[in-house]
């Protein structure tokens, strides 16, 4: 996509892997830093971008859709051509100085990587999301305005409510219900994904059973990227669907 | 002629008191180290060839020196204690000692000391033992350079490396211990001194004290035990520059101090345990010079801890810096450096304008609902620990560090 946003938005990651380790002087805490900019700013971005960028080729998409070419192959060219741009400005614009900075050996590569891969995987989610929200609202601001909350609801107020539920039932067995809760959105499961490499040792410090075999394993590890892949999956699918029946 | 009656006299005397030399081997005439020390005298050497003794039971009953030559093998074949030493002034070096007998109700050791003095037991290595090196009411020792390497699984039967009971003045030196029960174990023991040993892999504890007082250990290693050190119901206690690292687990600590009062912990290193420091019921112990990085909790204040001072430590990184049970807080905190530290220094003096609170609000949450530890690091906790820094409701609002310093402390 020749977008200049998508310029900008490599630019902005730049900046921001420069000024960090500039910064910081110290890789592993640069990483914790990146952590939290991935499961806040990836999301939002990839949000804004995919609303924007559907209502903007709006007029194009009707004029393409009068072509004899399939509607599942516009719609998808569209959703991946935004994601596919965003995921590469998010990885060479924050591996770029990372690169410079000597990632390569440290022995922070395998955190980094598992931020860039959970980045990827955050946009791809985010954007389809979008998408959807896009495709559902004929009204601009109205999608804008979903769009919006749908990240606030997943970035903050999910897990407001999440801690007031444990809280609320905390004399019962909860170690199962806390783990299903972050399998339910995608911002927790990237965050905890990223935990398990960083927090490990605090994540230990918790008695259940199900915790143990969740985090000290690799268990975790590969439950979390299918569940990702899942969250990557549906939401694509729904495009397909609902661009098949729309009627523009 | 008065010249030569002296010399002779004089050779006369030395033929008399010095040692002589017992040799032990296979195809010499003393075959055991049994018979070996039946035949000695006291203040003889017993020198241990190289080859595999079958010997358990073995007493050694007066002061000898016992040396192998090239690690010969002592092999109890499981059926109880190797060698036990009731002779005061006995130094046992160099053998190969297997194979201690398990039970259920003796603690067979692969070398006991008992009731003895001034012993030296150095340069041994043990393997498949059930209790390694037992000093027992005994003072004035040194146990130095000794390897030994236990398999234990359980706690319920297996035994400890080296352990001390009712005994005073030992020194234990760059010995080093692995899959025993507990690496090092001092019960009801006085004046030692525990230095430059490494303890790890353990069951149980790198570490233990009970009931031991004016001890010190410095310059050792703990590394992924079940829990590096604990020290419990003893006074006066010096920690001086330890490692202790990878203690992972869910009751696993780098050090557990229960019921201490008046000790120094000064220049040690906390690396990835999940809790660094727990501390129960301990009172007016220093903390100085300490490094804690990346654990889950530096330290875990469990209550009941009064006038301990925390001056100078570097807070690495760490999960949480500081967890407290409640909000009460009769400790100080001042001069530290803060890796989360967030505040400014205008006028430059290398200490932050504005106080350190380390105890965050989650901290408290994940206190009482251990689940919630599972959304470390979100958004929403972030804006409730901003929230609970502004005003205090949930954590002690006395408890701040006054001068954050700025830069990473190095001494």
């Amino acid at each position: 996509m020749r977008s200049r946003w998508s310029y900008v938005y490599f630019a902005f990651y730049l900046l921001l892997g420069v000024v960090l380790l500039f910064l910081n002087n110290d890789l592993s805490k640069a990483v914790i830093t990146l952590m939290n900019v991935i499961i806040v700013l990836v999301p939002l971005i990839g949000t804004i971008f995919g609303v924007m960028y559907y209502y903007n080729s709006q007029e194009f998409t009707e004029l393409l859709l009068a072509q004899p070419i399939k509607r599942s192959s516009i719609f998808l060219g569209q959703y991946l051509g935004v994601a596919l741009s965003l995921s590469m400005s998010l990885i060479l614009g924050l591996g770029i100085p990372f690169v410079f900075y000597g990632l390569f050996e440290s022995s922070a590569i395998w955190d980094f990587s598992l931020l860039l891969i959970t980045g990827t995987f955050l946009t791809l989610i985010f954007t389809a999301l979008a998408f959807n929200i896009a495709l559902s609202n004929e009204n601009k601001i109205k999608g804008f305005g979903y769009a919006i909350l749908l990240w606030l609801f997943l970035a903050v107020i999910y897990d407001g409510l999440f801690l007031m539920t444990l809280i609320l039932f905390e004399d019962y067995p909860l170690d199962k219900v806390s783990l299903i809760g972050t399998m339910l959105n995608p911002i927790d499961l990237s965050r905890t994904l990223i935990l398990l490499k960083l927090d490990i040792s605090a994540l230990l410090g918790y008695t259940g059973a199900v915790f143990k075999q969740f985090f000290g394993t690799s268990f975790g590890l590969i439950v979390s990227f299918v569940m990702l892949t899942i969250w990557v999956v549906m939401p694509v699918l729904r495009i397909v669907f609902k661009s098949k029946k729309k009627d523009f | 002629m008065r010249h030569i009656l002296v010399l002779l006299a004089v050779i006369l005397m030395a033929k008399l008191t010095v040692a002589q030399t017992v040799e032990v081997c296979k195809t010499c005439p003393i075959s055991t180290l049994k018979d070996g020390i039946a035949q000695a005298k006291d203040f003889d050497t017993i020198v241990v060839k190289k080859g595999t003794y079958k010997e358990h039971n073995v007493l050694v009953n007066k002061p000898l020196t016992i040396i192998g030559e090239n690690y010969p093998v002592i092999d109890g074949e499981l059926k109880g204690e190797i060698i036990t030493v009731t002779s005061d002034n006995v130094t046992v070096d160099g053998l190969f000692i297997i194979n201690v007998g398990n039970s259920y109700t003796a603690d067979y050791a692969a070398i006991r000391v008992k009731n003895s003095k001034n012993f030296l037991i150095q340069n041994l290595v043990l393997e498949k033992l059930f209790f390694g090196i037992y000093i027992e009411k005994s003072r004035d020792g040194k146990v130095f350079h000794n390897k030994i390497i236990g398999e234990a699984v359980e706690e319920y039967n297996s035994g400890n490396g080296i352990q001390l009971w009712y005994s005073r003045n030992v020194q234990i030196e760059h010995n080093f211990v692995q899959h025993v029960r507990d690496g090092i174990y001092l019960e009801f023991s006085n004046d030692c001194v525990i230095k430059n040993n490494v303890s790890a892999l353990n069951v149980r504890y790198g570490l233990h004290f009970m009931f031991s007082n004016d001890d010190s250990y410095e310059d050792n290693t703990f590394e992924n035990n079940g829990a590096g050190v604990a020290v419990m119901f003893s006074k006066r206690i010096q920690m001086f520059n330890n490692i202790f690292k990878e203690n992972w687990g869910t009751a696993s600590y780098g050090l557990l101090l229960k019921e201490i009062n008046d000790a120094e912990i000064v220049g040690n290193t906390f690396e990835n345990n999940t809790i660094g420091i727990n501390i129960e019921g301990s009172n007016r112990i220093n903390y100085k010079h300490n490094t804690f990085s990346n654990n889950g909790w530096a330290i875990k204040v469990k209550g009941a801890c009064y006038t301990n001072i925390f001056t100078e430590n570097n807070f690495l990184y760490n999960s949480f810096d500081i967890a407290y049970n409640s909000k009460v807080n009769d400790n100080e905190f001042d001069k530290n450096y803060w890796s989360s530290y967030t505040g400014y220094d205008l006028d430059k003096n290398g200490i932050g304008d504005i106080p350190y609170r380390p105890v965050k609000l989650f901290s408290y949450i994940v206190n009482r609902t251990p689940e919630t530890i599972i959304l470390l690091r979100s958004m929403f906790i972030d804006i409730i620990d901003f929230s609970e820094k502004v005003s205090p409701v949930f954590t002690p609002d006395d408890l701040l560090d006054n001068n954050p310093q700025i830069k990473k402390l190095t001494w």
